[in-house]
């Protein structure tokens, strides 16, 4: 069993479009969505939610203004200044390093576990998805991330699936590395533009730091030719696979309105040809 | 004061509008790229770099000559940065959150500190816009620590523009707390909404005032203007989808430089903010 994670560094290049274009042509595959923190793939695949689980997070400490003499140890240990003056925790400060908790000489701080999401198993059109909504303003991403990529593994081996395609988050930090762990390849997708640049080039060198072989695609190539033919180029040169170039199209945009991948909304279109031929390449680089 | 943008969605202008909106104020404002992981606000403001620092977290180094294998600095690490296995004890600093538990709670004082490469942080100048940002090193994954020295570096006696990553999670949070605006841009599709509301929900955590920029605000559908509507969020700017701009953005133009009609519509959306933040 495979497992291609779609990632960009930049933000908005195009990775849910493109999942859900594969979701399209992939046989026997289950779906993944590891962009917890802003997850939009739902939002193509309409999934029927077949199982909801808790996702608990880390702990956050909570002071018993009973028990507590106002001594300040917790304030001068606590690295974060989560403890206000009067010995109460700001849950968005607190970094639930439990240190004030082990140090309390008179035990007054709980230490609830937190729950910091919710994680789905559902079915689609185009088969299983496991994907996860991570609370508003919540820590512990990467966890989360690392947990549906372990389901839809499990799910993908009940099934006897042959790939899961992994919709990927942007940036190089703890979501990304723990996206990319393991994966059998990252496609990244990026654009022709100055930050298209040099966002792919920060995550094709975490991909390399991880041993993850990596391929490329240049979404909105004519928006910019020149560009893309430079981050060709430097993909080329750091041994990145170069897939192909999607053109510039409305019809992408046009397709997300109307809730459907590409090949639902217009196969013939430009940009959906071009997909299938990085997806031809995908299926024999993979 | 300080605006933070923010937007939830990747790629839909944030640093376009940051970038402009400084550059238009003009005089006394400074820029802090909190998007560490992926910074872009330099791409566009060339800044002349004065000062670069590297930044780096304490994680402990154990003396093991002095360690008795009590095993007090694994029981009190929650991030499973430091572990004792049999007769060896083992840190995973890339683990550590730089709690200072396990130097605290060590009897024999076996452990001290020592750093972990964050990232850096480049401080400099153009034409008068003082400029900031982070750069995450590639290969670690936490941002906020880094974010948190970048917003070290505001000034209150300036106005202050935070380019903040895309999301809702602590590296969000982190860049655009305690702003006194949080400007979000959003561009009109299905995935611009979802993930709109979302932003939305994150700012009202922190209780700070806001309002939309609404960019390739022809493109997509009109939902997120009825949701703009319904949730009384008001609509501070719309950006044309136009050819122009696009390809500007692409060659790392600024949209004031390249079509300076720009420049007062930048300059009203300020006038806008001051006003909202005004009224308080």
């Amino acid at each position: 069993m495979k497992e291609l994670v779609i990632i960009s560094g930049k933000g908005g290049t195009g990775k849910t479009s493109l999942v859900a274009a594969f979701a399209s042509l992939a046989e026997k595959k289950v779906l993944c969505d590891a962009d917890v923190d802003a997850a939009d793939l739902h939002l193509i695949m309409n999934p029927d939610l077949k199982h909801r689980n808790d996702f608990q997070g880390g702990s956050k400490a909570i002071i018993n203004k009973q028990l507590c003499t106002a001594c300040g140890l917790c304030r001068d240990l606590c690295k974060w200044n989560a403890i206000s003056h009067d010995f109460s925790v700001n849950s968005l400060d607190c970094e639930g390093c439990g240190v004030c908790v082990y140090f309390c000489p008179e035990k007054a701080i709980d230490f609830p576990v937190q729950i910091c999401g919710q994680w789905f198993i559902s079915n689609t059109r185009f088969g299983p998805m496991v994907h996860a909504r991570l609370g508003i303003a919540e820590e512990n991403s990467g966890r989360l991330v690392t947990l549906v990529r372990q389901q839809a593994k499990g799910l993908a081996e009940k099934n006897g699936a042959e790939l899961i395609i992994t919709d990927g988050p942007p940036g190089v930090g703890c979501p990304v590395i723990a996206s990319i762990g393991g994966a059998s390849a990252v496609l990244i997708v990026t654009e022709p533009t100055v930050s298209g640049d040099h966002d792919m080039e920060r995550v094709a060198q975490l991909a390399g730091h991880f041993k993850v072989p990596a391929m490329v695609c240049i979404n909105k190539f004519d928006l910019n030719p020149e560009q893309g033919i430079k981050i060709e180029q430097f993909s080329r040169d750091m041994g990145l696979t170069v897939l192909g170039r999607i053109p510039f199209d409305p019809v992408v945009t046009k397709a997300m309105v109307q809730g459907l991948t590409i090949f639902e909304y217009d196969k013939k279109s430009q940009s959906a040809q071009a997909i299938e031929n990085i997806w031809g390449q995908v299926v024999a680089g993979i | 004061m300080i605006i933070s943008i923010a937007s939830g969605k990747g790629g839909t202008g944030k640093t376009t509008v940051a970038t402009n909106l400084a550059v238009s104020v003009g005089s006394n404002v400074q820029i802090l790229d909190c998007d560490v992981e992926e910074p872009n606000a330099h791409l566009f403001l060339d800044p002349v770099i004065s000062e670069t620092e590297r930044i780096t977290t304490p994680v402990p180094e154990v003396d093991e000559k002095k360690c008795t294998l009590c095993g007090k600095c694994a029981e009190i690490c929650q991030f499973k940065a430091i572990i004792v296995i049999a007769e060896t004890i083992l840190t995973f600093p890339e683990m550590c959150h730089s709690c200072g538990g396990c130097l605290e709670v060590c009897p024999v004082n076996a452990i001290s500190e020592k750093g972990r490469e964050l990232g850096v942080i480049e401080r400099g100048n153009r034409n008068g816009l003082e400029f900031i940002h982070g750069r995450l090193r590639v290969g670690e994954a936490m941002s906020p620590p880094l974010i948190r020295k970048v917003r070290s570096f505001t000034n209150p006696e300036m106005l202050t523009i935070i380019d903040a990553p895309p999301g809702t999670s602590c590296p969000v949070i982190t860049s655009m707390k305690g702003s006194d605006f949080v400007l979000l841009v959003t561009e009109p599709t299905p995935f611009g909404l979802h993930d709109l509301m979302l932003a939305v929900e994150a700012v009202k955590v922190l209780g700070i005032a806001h309002g939309l920029v609404i960019n390739r605000s022809d493109i997509g559908d009109r939902q997120v203007y009825d949701y703009a509507q319904k949730e009384a969020i008001p609509v501070l700017m719309e950006i044309p989808f136009s050819r122009n701009i696009a390809e500007a953005y692409s060659r790392g133009e600024l949209i004031v430089d390249a079509m300076p009609v720009w420049r007062e519509m930048f300059l009203k959306l300020y006038t806008r903010i001051n006003q909202i933040v005004a009224r308080g």
